[in-house]
């Protein structure tokens, strides 16, 4: 998997590929990543821009704290990247601010 | 002589009367406990809020409303003053209730703070037709909401950096992280001890729950007490809740917080997931929408209260010089705290509407 990540995998983990969409692009990733691990490795380090000032973030703790890894995944919208494996076809998008209340019109 | 004016308790309580007193011309040091203090400034709702408040103490509600008229520009002046906008909306505020008995009990209340105020007090009920009208959002349960116009909020931590970033810029002094374990008269004034000791020519005391311990000292009381209050906070997401309730906001960076609890239980600010799960199921049956929300985090905070829940206000006969102020609603009393109380507590004449705010009071209810 060549790319321009500044992570490298371990070389005594077994690497069982699994396929994500991160924007629609596949991504290879390996069975038990984080989604947030997963595109971090594959040279996605910009994965949301913030709610209030709308800077560019990506995923930073990788421990369920600092909620910048918020992501679309499968639909749901500000979901933490670093709390969720990765599961073969998982379609995955950069959250864009903040997000949109289903059925909330606008105060 | 170390300061003139002495302020204990660095919290929107004290820095309001700190950054109030400074605009006055005198020099203020703030002492204050630090972060190992129970800090209703940080844990509160942000509420500006006149509904409701002032049953049986019309002056309470004359002085909550002065407050929220005199709101707008302080928040102005804060922003020019500091560089911090605190976020102050002002659109009017729900009370909602999800019973009829509860509609009931609130309307019923804000009538007799109308009738104690001569017929000059501006609040309507809305049933759940109405109430849907203006905001689309509200469950099918709800019995109504009473909407008072004067109603807002503000976020309240930005409100304490305002006060802070203000009161520094204009050379007033803040010590933080000690605890004030003693004050007495002395020949200047005031001696008081944080590990330290400072000379001061006027102590006012602003310490919360603190002002209990410190009030005797310089011959007032504080009888105030903890009242545990909990509080949710969901993800931010785009604007659409304008109007805040007394349970629910959306802050201005879109985040919603839901508060709903009242617990008697000592000094303990922790947060509990009975009481949590008690208030989000509260929260769902007025907007069923922010059951998709997810929360981030909770916390419990201290408010404090005096036997009748309105603040206390008062100088010191036996120590002249020293003043005490303590309320619940150190946010939506701000503004009137630095433009209006702090002239009393620098030497003007007492308000009139004050009189009435005093210790005393406590006493005089238990002869009877």
């Amino acid at each position: 998997m060549p790319n321009d990540s500044s992570f490298a995998r371990l070389p005594d983990r077994p690497a069982v590929p699994v396929t994500i969409y991160f924007e629609d692009r596949p991504v290879v990733a390996c069975e038990g990543d984080t989604v947030a691990a997963a595109l971090l490795a594959a040279g996605h380090d910009m994965t949301r821009t913030t709610a209030v000032s709308g800077a560019e973030r990506g995923p930073f703790c990788m421990m369920g704290i600092c909620f910048d890894c918020l992501l679309e995944i499968d639909g749901e919208a500000n979901r933490q990247g670093c709390m969720v494996d990765v599961r073969d076809g998982m379609r995955v998008r950069a959250m864009s601010g903040a997000r949109q209340l289903a059925g909330a019109g606008h105060g | 002589m170390d300061t003139e004016v002495a302020v204990i308790g660095g919290g929107l309580v004290g820095m309001s009367i700190a950054y109030g007193l400074q605009g006055l011309g005198r020099q203020v040091t703030v002492f204050d406990e630090g972060d190992r203090a129970f800090r209703a400034s940080w844990g509160n709702f942000g509420l500006v809020w006149v509904q409701g408040k002032g049953v049986n103490m019309p002056d309470y509600a004359r002085w909550t409303r002065l407050s929220a008229s005199l709101w707008a520009e302080f928040a102005d002046e804060l922003r020019e003053e500091a560089g911090v906008d605190v976020e102050l909306r002002q659109p009017g505020g729900l009370d909602i209730y999800l019973t009829e008995p509860e509609a009931e009990a609130g309307i019923q209340r804000l009538e007799s703070i109308r009738k104690d105020l001569g017929g000059d007090y501006p609040f309507e009920y809305l049933d759940n037709n109405a109430l849907r009208k203006l905001v689309p959002e509200i469950g099918p349960k709800v019995a109504g909401a009473t909407y008072g116009p004067e109603d807002g909020h503000v976020n309240p931590h930005y409100l304490l950096r305002a006060l802070y970033a203000a009161f520094q810029r204009n050379g007033g002094r803040i010590e933080n992280g000690r605890r004030v374990t003693r004050i007495e008269p002395s020949s200047a004034g005031f001696r008081i001890e944080n590990d330290k000791e400072r000379q001061a020519e006027k102590v006012v005391l602003c310490s919360g729950l603190g002002n209990a311990r410190l009030a005797p000292m310089v011959g007032l009381e504080a009888p105030v007490e903890p009242l545990r209050g909990q509080v949710l906070i969901c993800e931010r997401v785009k604007p659409f809740l304008k109007y805040p309730t007394g349970q629910i906001r959306q802050v201005g960076e879109g985040a919603v917080q839901i508060g709903d609890s009242m617990e008697s239980v000592g000094f303990n600010d922790d947060s509990t997931p009975q009481v949590i799960s008690k208030i989000a199921h509260r929260a769902v049956q007025i907007y069923p929408l922010l059951a998709k929300l997810r929360i981030v985090r909770s916390w419990g905070s201290l408010r404090v209260m005096s036997p009748d829940g309105h603040p206390i206000y008062d100088q010191s006969t036996a120590c002249p010089g020293a003043s005490l102020v303590t309320c619940h609603s150190g946010v939506t009393l701000a503004a009137v705290h630095a433009k209006v109380l702090v002239a009393w507590i620098a030497g003007s004449k007492e308000p009139d509407c004050l009189e009435g705010f005093s210790a005393k009071r406590f006493e005089l209810r238990q002869v009877a």
